[in-house]
């Protein structure tokens, strides 16, 4: 719900707000696509931040390769399979054995859920919103960076990953008054890869 | 500009899912690109909280913003649901501005 409202107050039609859940359908990069673009950044700067927030769905498929795979698994499965590879489905297949009937049995029904789910709300949402005059009046717009810091608050497991949360707010705010609306928000990209780079020399030395 | 970026968001994401699952796995097994997959959500997701508390275009403002997210902190760290966090944030924001305590 909270996404079709939020894709809403951004600016984006109820259409588009569907289109990004059925299509899309990976919340941080969702938000973050409708969150560029709501602060006035354009289409690339937006699309590039979604990617890059989408690229873990990658090596979450990875991952699920020996729980999903089986000496006949058909190519639309895999077509399917791939669209709800999704943070929930992943951490709910991986409880299971790998190559088992109830790990594939928890992946799909999970995606499934979670994918129907997902889509009413964001209708619901975006339903709600659009019916509003100005959103600023209900607090859409302190709903955005809630729902940011939400999505966040799981990864801070350590003080690393915290320095880097703090250093990259630090970054894209200071650069907000210098570049064009999109890009301190890209910025944060090049504080993730020195910070890799930080941390494979520790590996190095350790 | 809205739907080019809707379409072209939504296949690129649909094929980050695809290539975990087709291309051969050691091209994904590199240990720095691994370490920066789990990096970027945290830096860019830290970002987009600053940016969308503090921007009005190009120029930084404190507003309602900042109190909505101070609660949503405060609902995170009791462990509150994520629908709970973004309405307590929009609910203070709302409240300060009825009230004309903030703009």
């Amino acid at each position: 719900m909270s996404f079709g409202a939020i894709s809403v107050a951004s600016g984006l039609d109820v259409w588009q707000t569907q289109a990004l859940s059925l299509g899309m359908f990976t919340g941080a990069s969702q938000f973050a696509l409708v969150g560029v673009l709501g602060a006035g950044g354009g289409a690339l700067a937006a699309v590039v931040t979604a990617l890059l927030l989408g690229a873990r769905n990658s090596l979450y498929a990875l991952s699920l390769r020996p729980y999903l795979d089986t000496a006949h698994t058909s190519w639309w499965r895999v077509l399917g399979r791939a669209q709800i590879t999704i943070d929930e489905s992943t951490a709910m297949a991986i409880r299971y054995p790998a190559g088992s009937r109830q790990a594939r049995h928890a992946f799909w029904t999970t995606g499934l859920a979670i994918f129907v789910l997902w889509n009413l709300g964001t209708l619901i949402g975006a339903l709600g919103a659009a019916a509003l005059d100005d959103p600023r009046v209900l607090g859409l717009d302190a709903a955005v960076p809630a729902g940011f810091i939400a999505l966040l608050w799981p990864r801070l497991r350590d003080r690393s990953a915290i320095a880097l949360a703090l250093a990259s707010a630090a970054v894209a705010i200071a650069l907000v008054p210098i570049l064009q609306p999109g890009l301190p928000v890209l910025s944060a990209a090049l504080v993730a890869v020195i910070a890799e780079r930080l941390m494979a020399r520790t590996e190095r030395t350790s | 500009m809205i739907w080019p970026a809707v379409i072209i968001g939504s296949i690129g994401t649909y094929l980050l899912k695809l290539t975990g699952y087709v291309i051969p796995a050691r091209v994904l097994e590199n240990p720095a690109l691994r370490r920066l997959t789990a990096l970027l959500p945290i830096a860019l997701l830290a970002a987009l909280v600053g940016v969308q508390t503090f921007s009005v275009g190009t120029a930084l403002q404190i507003d309602a913003r900042l109190a909505g997210l101070a609660a949503a902190i405060i609902a995170l760290i009791l462990k509150a649901p994520f629908l709970v966090v973004v309405l307590v944030a929009a609910i203070t924001a709302a409240a300060l501005r009825a009230t004309g305590l903030s703009v």
